[in-house]
């Protein structure tokens, strides 16, 4: 490799952020001062090359302490992992939270998708921006959904310095938001994770049972409540037992593709391939979803506990939170829990001194939905651009790293603490035949009750919008979320489960449950959607890349037109979202327009 | 006697192509495989020496049994598979990703593509006249070559070839996402501010003319750029030892660019700043 790096120089903050992760360059050949010794000795970069991984941490050290990433900083980076710096520059720009250009410290993310979009976003913004006034040192950034649907309408503050202090303002008026961004330190502190839990305390719950309950601060707390029993067991029963637990559980992921979770991880298992990786991906991007933050807030050992399962099944000593990274509070709560489990030998080199080592790197992502998408998680952790790989191999025979790895929701690893505690036979008896266990419903938009819900698979949408307190004059309801589709208020006895959803002709996704009264304008909330899978493209391909465009193009042209004036429009959609759905290389691009097309079809959004 | 390797013997898979059986070795791509028996696939971002990015989607067929279409370009042949080539699905996707393209970037340079455009009867303008565009204007920053991103339909060859598969030299990347990717240096600089050596690797493999040399650039807007008048001689470099085949694209007496053949063993198609571009000196004739 033939590396040349540029004249600009970081400024001492920049170095110092960068210097914090990486620790101080050695020699002039990372971008120390040049010394003598350096003139008579050259280091190949091979060593550093091997931790091109950090480029994304320290993407973020940088963008953290001073809001945006100058040529400086990103040279110096590069210097310091020996990473080309037109990659890097295209690795910094794919992300929406970071900036190469000069903003001011604080930004303000006001959320402007479907619930807050319903809630009120677009005037909260224009409020916010005329409560800041010009020079406020703020600058507002319209944010696709930040994963407080039920406390819409939401905004988050990010002021950079050292360290870097954020601020959540949900349900967010003008003053609160403004406050949060004026000064994030004075605004006040979030509604305990329990509140987005309306059925908190309900003894039927199994995945919630302990939010609201124990202390998410509190590893005693967490064994006090039977944590770690489904890790004795599983130690108990050896990693093919719990395979075998898993698989006659008939668990499958909630992550939205509803993949068999015992397949996995019996296919990453016996790859002879080695190291094996664990990754939970907890990247949640999908508008109208928030239930992993909720389960990460409200119950943190729950998920550590059971990515230590995951990784002795599947046979990996290293496991990854890749965490969105607009989730400041579960990163807090999911570094503290890892860490005092570490401290007390629950992770690290002897788990429970049962000689099996494990432990858990938390990776930040940085405001990118491709990012949940499991190949493009991997390039986004190894410091590439987020860009999906196209499949086969598939991920259990090459993925991070190239290695087998097992990727799984956050909701998927938590089901298996009771699968191990009850037995597979007790778990699989609840839900339906092929749709076994709990799930949880992010519920939210026209209800009064907002949250998550667990219910057993099975109940009915009709039961669910009751337990929320669906408010009258329901004009649709969007299930699975963007990538999901519409249905009518009179297909409330769709049963909540995959093969109901399906047989349905919609989806359950990921467990959005999002409710849209008459007062919702159906046209602009398709082109909402359209907008955001416009903007969340990683652009790879061109039916996506371009199909996108186009889409959200056409429903500009018909949103206030019905008939005969929109026909030609919606024939147009419907060629090009066809070729989308058959032709894009991942799913973002294949379900971008379901939800425009059933809002069409089922909702006659045009007629 | 040359020896040419053959590697071992590779298994012979079985399956069918429009419902015709047909073998092909282990390994190969589909593509590969309707090209051995003669069926064309329309590719753009397939390059012969470069790993597939399957970027493009041109090339899409279907496979009994796929949820989705499959990139014939890239997707491995499997025993069994049941491929069809030409079905109302896959010339659908075809059309629509050739309307997609056409209608947001400038392909007038890209060989092939206006009679692909007529065959799918791809109408580019149903989009209407406020479709989106690149609308880039030529970067002319150095005198050897300049990049026109109008033209680019970002398939990814010239980061490749200029990255780990050819040069080494990693001065461009794709940069920013979706519609608005790019492909730019860092901080979206001028080349001459680059790591870029001028080797050229990445005109030599961009398939729309999105890169070219300067004097194919001037010579277009001069209107005296007369392709079918050219000649192609290939012959040796004469600048050093390692014996880089050059092939010598002459108009009017005079070089106008110089490409490399991929099938050579040596440079499967790779030069430096030298064999690329340094030729004035074979046509100063004072
Ligand atoms: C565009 C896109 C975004 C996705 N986002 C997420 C996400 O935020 N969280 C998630 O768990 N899965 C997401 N997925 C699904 C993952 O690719 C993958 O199927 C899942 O993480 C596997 O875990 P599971 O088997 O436990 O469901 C996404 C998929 C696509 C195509
Ligand atoms: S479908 Fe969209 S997001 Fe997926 S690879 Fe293609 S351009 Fe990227
Ligand atoms: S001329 Fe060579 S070094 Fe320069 S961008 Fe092209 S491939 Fe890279
Ligand atoms: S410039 Fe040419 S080679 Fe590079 S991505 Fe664009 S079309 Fe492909
Ligand atoms: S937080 Fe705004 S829509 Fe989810
Ligand atoms: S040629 Fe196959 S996807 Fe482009």
């Amino acid at each position: 490799m033939d590396l040349r790096f540029g004249d600009s120089k970081p400024t001492d903050e920049e170095r110092a952020a960068i210097d914090t992760l990486l620790g101080p360059p050695e020699s002039s050949w990372e971008g120390a001062d040049r010394s003598d010794a350096d003139l008579r000795w050259a280091r190949g970069g091979r060593e550093a090359r091997e931790r091109r991984d950090l480029l994304l941490p320290g993407l973020h050290a940088v963008n953290d302490r001073i809001g945006w990433i100058s040529e400086g900083a990103l040279d110096y980076l590069c210097r310091r992992l020996t990473v080309p710096p037109a990659e890097a520059y295209g690795v910094a720009t794919f992300y929406a939270m970071f900036s190469v250009k000069p903003r001011p410290a604080t930004v303000l993310h006001v959320c402007t998708d479907l619930a807050c979009a319903a809630a009120g976003a677009s005037e909260l913004c224009a409020g916010v921006e005329a409560g800041l006034g010009l020079g406020s040192g703020v600058s507002v950034e319209r944010s696709p959904c930040l994963g407080l649907c039920e406390r819409a309408p939401a905004a988050l503050a990010i002021k950079a310095g050292d360290p870097v202090r954020t601020a959540v303002s949900a349900p967010a008026t003008v003053e609160r938001a403004v406050l949060a961004a004026s000064s994030p330190d004075s605004a006040p502190e979030e509604p305990p994770a329990a509140l987005a839990v309306p059925q908190a305390g309900d003894p039927s719950l199994m995945l919630l049972s302990r939010v609201g309950v124990v202390d998410p601060a509190s590893l005693d707390d967490y064994r006090a409540q039977g944590g770690y029993t489904a890790l004795r067991q599983a130690f108990a029963i050896g990693p093919a037992g719990v395979i075998r637990e898993v698989t006659d559980a008939g668990l499958v992921g909630r992550g939205g593709a509803a993949f068999p979770t015992g397949r996995k991880w019996q296919a990453t298992a016996s790859q002879p391939d080695r190291p094996h990786y664990l990754v939970c991906n907890a990247d949640e991007s999908e508008p109208g979803t928030f239930k992993d933050r909720v389960v990460m807030e409200g119950d943190p050992y729950s998920l550590v506990e059971s990515m230590t399962i995951a990784g002795y099944a599947v046979g990996a000593h290293k496991g990854y939170l890749y965490l969105r990274g607009e989730y400041p509070r579960a990163l807090e709560r999911m570094e503290h829990a890892i860490g005092q489990a570490r401290a007390r030998g629950l992770l690290g080199d002897d788990v429970l001194g049962q000689g099996y080592a494990f432990d858990i790197e938390i990776r930040r992502g940085a405001g990118a939905y491709i990012c949940g998408e499991e190949t493009a998680l991997f390039n986004s952790i190894e410091g590439y651009r987020g860009e999906p790989r196209s499949k086969p191999p598939f991920p259990v025979e090459k993925g991070l790293f190239g290695k087998p790895t097992a990727e799984n929701n956050v909701e998927t690893l938590v089901n298996v603490l009771p699968i191990l505690t009850m037995g597979a036979q007790a778990y699989a008896a609840i839900g339906t035949g092929r749709s076994t266990g709990p799930k949880l419903f992010c519920v939210s938009g026209s209800v009064d009750r907002p949250g998550i819900y667990e219910l057993p698979f099975g109940a009915t949408l009709g039961e669910l919008l009751d337990l929320a307190g669906v408010r009258k004059r329901l004009r649709a309801v969007l299930l699975g979320g963007a990538a999901g589709g519409f249905v009518r208020p009179d297909e409330l006895d769709i049963p909540l489960t995959f093969e109901g959803t399906r047989e349905a002709g919609t989806t359950l996704g990921s467990g959005v449950v999002l409710a849209f009264d008459d007062t919702v304008p159906l046209p602009r909330l398709l082109l909402r959607i359209a907008e955001f899978f416009r903007d969340e493209s990683c652009g790879q391909c061109v039916p996506c890349r371009v199909g996108t465009v186009r889409q959200e193009e056409a429903l500009h042209r018909i949103v206030d037109r019905t008939g005969a004036d929109a026909a030609s429009d919606i024939a147009l959609l419907r060629e090009v979202g066809r070729a989308m759905k058959d032709a894009s290389i991942c799913g973002l691009g294949q379900t971008a327009w379901n939800a425009v097309e059933s809002a069409i079809d089922r909702l006659g959004a045009y007629e | 006697m040359t020896l040419i390797p053959l590697g071992i013997p590779r298994r012979l898979l079985e399956f069918t192509i429009d419902g015709e059986p047909v073998r092909a070795p282990e390994g190969s791509t589909i593509l590969d495989a309707c090209r051995s028996v003669g069926k064309d696939v329309p590719t753009l971002c397939q390059g012969d020496t470069l790993a597939p990015k399957n970027a493009c989607r041109v090339c899409v067929v279907e496979v009994e049994g796929s949820r989705t279409l499959v990139p014939a370009c890239s997707r491995k042949a499997e025993a069994d598979m049941q491929v069809l080539t030409d079905s109302e699905r896959a010339r659908h996707s075809r059309k629509i990703v050739l309307e997609l393209l056409a209608s947001s970037v400038d392909l007038s340079t890209t060989p092939e593509v206006a009679g692909w455009l007529k065959e799918y009867e791809a109408k580019p303008d149903r989009f209407g006249p406020d479709a989106a565009r690149l609308n880039e204007e030529p970067k002319v920053d150095n005198d050897l070559y300049v990049r026109d991103y109008d033209k680019c339909i970002l398939c990814y060859k010239c980061v490749d070839a200029c990255g780990d598969q050819w040069q080494n030299t990693f001065a461009i990347s794709v940069v920013g996402r979706g519609f608005d990717a790019r492909i730019a240096v860092e901080h979206d600089a001028p080349l001459t501010d680059s790591a870029c050596v001028y080797c050229g690797n990445c005109i030599e493999v961009c398939p729309t003319g999105a890169l070219s040399f300067k004097s194919e650039f001037d010579m277009r807007a001069a209107g005296t750029w007369d392709e079918p008048a050219q000649t192609e001689t290939t012959t040796v470099c004469a600048y050093c030892g390692v014996g880089c085949n050059l092939t010598l694209h002459v108009q009017d007496n005079e070089i106008v660019k110089v490409t490399s053949p991929h099938d050579n063993p040596v440079t499967h198609g790779n030069l430096c700043i030298k064999g690329r571009f340094g030729y004035q000196h074979v046509q100063n004739r004072d």
